[in-house]
């Protein structure tokens, strides 16, 4: 089957600065793709060049086999989620509905009609004759999603779309938008740098830094083998030991902890000499003295369903470990001793 | 804190409420002195008797309507028909003011444009170059206009020199000359308020509407043009209105033939042969149309709105 889109050694320069380095990737029809970065990471380039706001510097996009890399925006058959929703002001919410279908030669009953069911769709059908001011922002948001899905575009691009919700109602609209992609069976390409955002949406995600394509991978892919520090770190929380490789065997390799311990793990580089273990804060069990890692406990931090614990190594890394809130939960008090113990893919060595 | 917040509030409130009268007084005195008793005295010159050498004689008389509207034949005893000399003067003026304000649009639109493009530290450059004339006074600038155009001015000796033309071209002491005048006595009142408009835009509307698969020509009508639009109109009016009432350009430029309500208005006041009460006529019937004309607007506009 053909991919969505396929990004092929993209390059994008603005004067001196490389906004992206030759990205290549491939999208599948009917995917939920996320493109997860901090900001200045390169995600709203790529968006922005499969929407024809900018052009290539290099490299091709194709959408469903055909290279659209130098059409105008208006011939690409994709639509967009702007971040701060660029309603027209001065048309009504309909009619804001209805623009793309208008623009593609529709009747006005026939864009009427459309522009209605959409709005139902958004649960907005009592909003259909405000003006976008007049609405909040939850519901604008709803308004920018309808008028991008009306026209039946092949892909919806999707530009931090809930980054002006507050909290409450950005986990309502993730579910909405999971849903809506669902349902409608359109491929949605959603840029954010909220990792939880990413994590609950996406069927993929590529996690971008410095306009380079770090890893793609589902969720659980990027969360429990990520490649390097920079998706370790990025997504989650984690923590990052420093320690010297005895052996590697394929994807697996002997590590030697901080206090002397042996443990293998999954490698996700080939290389003998000191690396990065990532260690999980969740994945961490706090055990007597003896065993394990041995540490001193600085700080519990009461996190509500977690308790988060900051200890000291005896070679001096700090370390943080969560452990759950239950009823039995025995909480350490700062100055104990205590010996850390990794449970089973709880680290993992990382290329740099 | 709610509490405290809507205290202090209610009570600012209460000091602008009672400060109310003298902080507007100034602009009262200013409104009432300088617009509306000159305005008032012109309405009641306008029903007074002429005196020969200037100014006026208390005696209520209609003759100023009289003579701009009514036709009685040179020496009065034609039967009465409409007077066509001044309506056609006016018709003139409305024109030129229309033709002035149309060359401001198509030239001051793209120049905001512009302008509001640029990045922001440039931007005020660039309105200062735009408001530079203004640090000379007008009827200098005419003048100055008046010398550049005219049959052995500079232009015309640049142009036969470079050999475009053979014959100098008769610029001066026509209607173009006006508008040229008039165009660049007002262009600034065009550019900068569709400046403040354009600055206001935001661009991603555009790429919103390309990305709704409109081309670029449509973008600019249904997108750009009426959101901007009140920048455009007060461009529109503030070139309009002044130019309808322009005596220099026509004067300096234009000559006898061309004409226009502000040449004649000043005639009126000027001349030792002038009439006051006719030219507070012309002025009060000037007034009245540009008041039409606006509130023609305002009732369109607010038809707009409600929409």
């Amino acid at each position: 089957m053909t991919n969505a889109v396929d990004i092929r050694k993209v390059t994008k320069v603005f004067g001196t600065f490389t906004a992206l380095h030759g990205v290549s990737l491939s999208i599948r029809d009917n995917e939920f793709f996320t493109l997860l970065g901090p900001s200045g990471c390169g995600k709203t380039t790529l968006l922005r060049l499969m929407a024809g706001f900018e052009e290539v510097s290099g490299g091709e996009i194709l959408l469903f086999g055909q290279n659209i890399a130098s059409l105008e925006p208006n011939l690409r058959p994709v639509n967009t989620v702007f971040q701060q929703y660029a309603l027209f002001p001065h048309m009504s919410v309909i009619d804001n509905v209805a623009f793309g279908l208008k623009m593609k030669g529709w009747t006005l009953p026939k864009r009427r009609a459309r522009a209605g069911e959409m709005l139902e769709m958004v649960h907005l059908s009592d909003f259909a004759d405000r003006l976008p001011t007049q609405l909040s922002g939850g519901q604008q948001q709803r308004v920018a999603l309808a008028r991008a899905l009306a026209p039946q575009p092949k892909v919806l691009l999707l530009d931090e779309p809930l980054s002006a919700l507050d909290l409450k109602l950005r986990q309502a609209m993730r579910m909405e938008l999971k849903q809506l992609q669902q349902g409608t069976g359109i491929t949605f390409i959603f840029v954010t740098h909220d990792q939880e955002e990413a994590l609950t949406m996406s069927n993929r995600i590529a996690v971008m830094s410095a306009g380079r394509v770090q890893q793609i991978g589902t969720p659980r892919e990027i969360y429990e083998t990520p490649v390097n520090r920079f998706v370790a770190d990025f997504i989650g929380e984690t923590n990052l030991l420093e320690v010297e490789v005895a052996a590697i065997a394929g994807d697996q390799a002997e590590v030697i902890l901080p206090g002397g311990q042996r443990v293998t793990c999954s490698s996700a580089t080939t290389e003998k000499g000191r690396h990065h273990l990532s260690v999980r804060p969740e994945r961490v069990t706090l055990g007597t003295v003896g065993s394990g890692m041995q540490a001193v406990v600085e700080q519990v931090v009461y996190l509500g369903t977690d308790l988060q614990v900051l200890v000291r190594l005896d070679g001096g890394t700090a370390m943080q470990v969560r452990i759950q809130n239950a009823a039995r939960t025995e909480v350490p008090s700062p100055g104990t001793r205590v010996g850390l113990t990794l449970e089973e893919g709880a680290a993992r060595l990382l290329a740099d | 804190m709610a509490g405290v917040g809507s205290d202090s509030g209610a009570s600012a409130e209460t000091t602008y409420r009672s400060a109310r009268v003298p902080l507007l007084l100034p602009t009262w005195l200013m409104i009432g002195v300088f617009l509306v008793l000159p305005v008032a005295l012109m309405a009641v010159y306008s029903f007074l008797t002429k005196e020969m050498r200037g100014g006026v004689i208390w005696d209520f008389s209609l003759a100023a309507y009289d003579q701009f509207f009514v036709h009685r034949g040179l020496f009065g005893d034609e039967p009465p028909t409409l007077e066509w000399t001044y309506i056609s003067v006016f018709g003139r003026s409305i024109i030129q003011a229309a033709i002035a304000t149309v060359l401001c649009l198509l030239i001051g639109f793209p120049t905001a444009w512009f302008i509001a493009t640029r990045p922001p530290e440039t931007r005020g450059v660039w309105l200062f170059l735009v408001t530079v004339p203004y640090w000379v006074n007008l009827l200098i600038r005419t003048v100055s206009l008046r010398f550049l155009i005219r049959e052995n001015g500079p232009l015309n000796d640049a142009l036969m020199g470079a050999g475009v033309i053979s014959e100098p071209l008769a610029l001066i002491n026509t209607d173009f000359a006006v508008q040229l005048g008039l165009f660049y006595s007002y262009l600034p009142f065009m550019v900068l308020p569709i400046y403040a408009a354009v600055e206001r835009y935001n661009f991603t509307w555009s790429e919103a509407a390309a990305d709704l698969y409109a081309t670029r020509w449509v973008t600019l009508r249904e997108i750009v043009l009426p959101i901007v639009r009140p920048g455009i109109v007060a461009g529109c009016l503030l070139v309009f209105i002044p130019s309808l009432g322009a005596f220099l350009a026509p004067n300096l430029l234009g000559g006898a033939k061309n004409f226009m309500i502000g040449s004649l208005i000043e005639e009126q006041f000027k001349k030792s042969l002038g009439n006051w009460p006719f030219g507070a006529a012309v002025s009060m019937i000037l007034m009245s149309l540009v008041l039409i004309l606006l509130m023609i607007y305002a009732r369109s506009a607010a038809r707009q709105e409600a929409r």
